[in-house]
This record gives structure tokens, sequence and C-alpha cells, in this order.
């Protein structure tokens, strides 16, 4: 228990997706100016997380693994995350309307998200038992969400301060997003590594 | 021919990948520790870029409309595989420190993004000087960001030793943060110089309408 409970704070916050892997860096800058859609891709983004992680452990171990095909992942793992959004996006549409009202727009997004398929190929390589990549992509869904909703919520207010013009946009986002980045460090001895 | 050495400046300084059009960043953030695993990750990424525009581009007439993404993407993810398996074979150190990002060349908007624009619709020569274009500048960020952030973290470049003794490496720019920060710097850099240039463009502008009112 205390194991998982360490796995899951590692791939939140110490090894934070965005803020310390850098994956998912395109919708941190992208989708990050309003706080509703930062919570709407951060939660779309952790649900096409856990799923494709767990979803690539059984590809991997069951049928790469077991045909000597590992060396086939990347061309698997993208087109198995393309399938997967497809279906999500069909099944949302179907069984829950309203969250796919919420979500839809940002899951066509997600397909070609570096943190899905960065997290597919993390899974594979780590070793991890199945649940712990379940924990491990619950983490890692989390620290994504956190970072966004930050960001956002700093942007916001950012709104109303008057920086210098040539500071405007995608330059202070990544100077924050510095400074953020600087405080995550700090969970660095949270987890004996 | 004049077209074609427009392709290839177009794509390393007008649009520039990574400093003007900002898309495919986390290779730029991520990967840029030193100026040789830039370079390297920059020429792995112009590799499969040219490779795969120059197939998309041949086979543009038999892919169908609606299935043709998928197929970019297999077509990509085909030669992504084989820079990762040539990467591991020759330069097995560098390899082990792009790590993740290698294999996620498949994901870089940059490529889909090109063979979307430009190499489904472009003739097949057209496509392999836009690739090498955009390659090029692609390669030229990241190593120019490799260099500050090797300069000022560990005192050297390309390996070599720069600064002299008495010089206090700058830890933060090897770590996460110091590639926001000097990705943010950058930025801000090109946005002064394009507003300076804006408002040059906008005072000759004003004085030829004195000019032409006076005369008026």
């Amino acid at each position: 228990m205390k194991e998982m409970l360490l796995l899951l704070v590692g791939s939140a916050l110490v090894n934070n997706f965005v803020l310390v892997r850098f994956l998912g860096i395109c919708p941190f800058l992208g989708m990050t100016r309003q706080l509703d859609t930062a919570l709407g891709m951060g939660l779309a983004a952790s649900l096409v997380l856990v799923i494709s992680a767990m979803a690539s452990w059984l590809v991997n171990t069951y049928i790469l693994a077991v045909l000597n095909l590992e060396f086939m992942q990347i061309v698997v793992f993208i087109l198995m995350i393309a399938c997967l959004v497809q279906l999500l996006e069909m099944v949302l549409r179907k069984m829950m309307p309203g969250l796919y009202q919420a979500m839809g727009i940002y899951l066509a997004l997600i397909t070609t998200n570096c943190a899905i398929m960065g997290i597919a190929l993390l899974v594979v390589g780590s070793g991890y038992t199945f649940w712990q990549t379940t924990v491990f992509a619950i983490g890692a869904g989390l620290g994504f969400t956190l970072a966004l909703v930050m960001m956002a919520g700093i942007r916001e207010e950012l709104e109303f301060v008057d920086v210098p013009p040539a500071a405007k946009g995608t330059s202070l986002a990544l100077l924050i997003a510095g400074i953020m980045s600087m405080g995550f460090l700090g969970f660095a001895g949270l987890v004996p590594m | 021919m004049q077209k074609y050495l427009d392709d290839i400046v177009r794509g390393l300084f007008r649009e520039n990948p990574t400093f003007r059009m900002l898309i495919g960043m986390c290779p730029p953030l991520a990967v840029t520790t030193s100026a040789v695993s830039g370079l390297i990750m920059g020429l792995a990424t112009t590799a499969v870029l040219i490779c795969s525009s120059t197939l998309i581009s041949v086979l543009k007439s038999l892919i169908p409309k609606q299935v043709r993404i998928p197929v970019f993407i297999v077509i990509i993810a085909t030669f992504v595989t084989m820079i990762d398996l040539i990467l591991a074979a020759l330069v097995p150190d560098v390899h082990k420190v792009l790590g993740l990002f290698v294999p996620l060349i498949v994901v870089n908007c940059l490529i889909l993004g090109r063979a979307e624009a430009f190499a489904s619709r472009m003739p097949v020569s057209r496509s392999i000087t836009d690739a090498l274009g955009m390659g090029l500048g692609f390669t030229w960020a990241l190593t120019f960001i490799g260099c500050i952030r090797e300069l000022l973290g560990a005192g050297t470049l390309f390996g070599a030793t720069i600064m002299g003794e008495s010089f206090v490496n700058w830890q933060i720019m090897q770590l996460p943060p110091g590639a926001f920060f000097t990705m943010g710097l950058i930025v801000f850099t090109l946005n002064l110089i394009g507003n300076h240039r804006a408002r040059n463009v906008q005072k000759a502008a004003r004085k030829q309408i004195q000019v032409v009112g006076k005369e008026g």
C-alpha cells in the first residue's frame, strides 16, 4: 500500500509530466488561458492517460512480448491510441452525452499528444506490474491536471497586470512555467529514488 | 530554382518551427541540456521529416482522403522506428540521453503538420526542400538552445571547456526550469525585435503619408 502511495506521489509531483518530464507542453501552453478549459483538458487527458497506459501494458505483455515483436512498439502504440480515442469518443457520446459535451472537443486533440504516447512507452520500459501501471497513470493524470489548472489560475490573474508588450503570451507563460518547475523540484526529496 | 531556395530559407528563419511558429515544443525543452544532444535530436527529426514527406508526396494520389491521417501516422511511425534503431546502434550514449524523445518524434506536430499542409499537396521535389528547410530550422533552434544551456550550465560548448576556472556553473540551466527560462527569454527577445521592426515600418509609412499629403 505504502509503495503504491509513493508511486502515485512520485508520478504526480516529483516527476510531474509537464513541468519535469516536458510531456504535453502543447496543451500546457495553448489551453491554459481559462480555468474551465484547462480543467476540461486536464480531466480528458487523465482519462485517456489511464486507459492508454493499461492498454499498452496489456498489448505489450500479451501480444508483442509473446511474439518477440517489441521493435514494433511505436507503430502499434500510436495506432492503438488513435483507435482508443475514437472508441472513447463514441462510447462517451452514446452513454454520457453530458460528459461528452464537456470533454468532446479535447478528445480529438489528445491523439497526437506526447503525454499519451509517452506514458505508453514509459510503462513498457519501466517493468511495472499491471496495478503499478494503473497507479502510475492515475498519478500522471493528476499531475498533468494540477499543472494545467495552476497555470490557468496564474494566467487568468495576469490578464489584469501591466506587462511589457513583448512578454505577453507564450513568453510570459514559459517564464512562469520555469518558476513553477523550480517549485516542483522541491518535491524531489519526497520519494526515495 | 528561386522557389526551392525560398522553401529552405523560409523554414530556417521566417517560419522557423521552434522560434516563430512555436510547434513541437517538447523536444526543444527536453533534450537541450547539451549542444550535442540538441544537434542529434534535430538531425534525427530532420531525417524522419524528409523521408516521410517524400513518401507521402509520392503516394498522395493513392491515399484516400478520408483515411489520410492514419496513413500518414503509420508512415511516420515506420521511419521513427528505423531512426530509433539506427541511433541505438550508432550512438548508444546519446540515444540513452535522448531516451523517450526519439520514439516521441512520431507525435511531433511539426512532422504531421508538414505532411498535411505541404507534402500531401505539392510535387515531390518541393516537398523535399520544404522538409529540408523545416528540419534544418528545427535543428539549428535545438542546437542554439543547447549551446546556451550547456555554456551557462556546465561551462562547456560541444564538450570543450569555454568558461574560465573561476566560472561557477549555473546548475539551474541544466535542470528543467532552465529550459523554460531559456526558451521564454528567446521568445521574449524575438518579440522585442519583431515589435521594433513593426514600429519602424509604421513610422516609414507615416512619413510617406505626410510627404504625399504635402505634395497634394
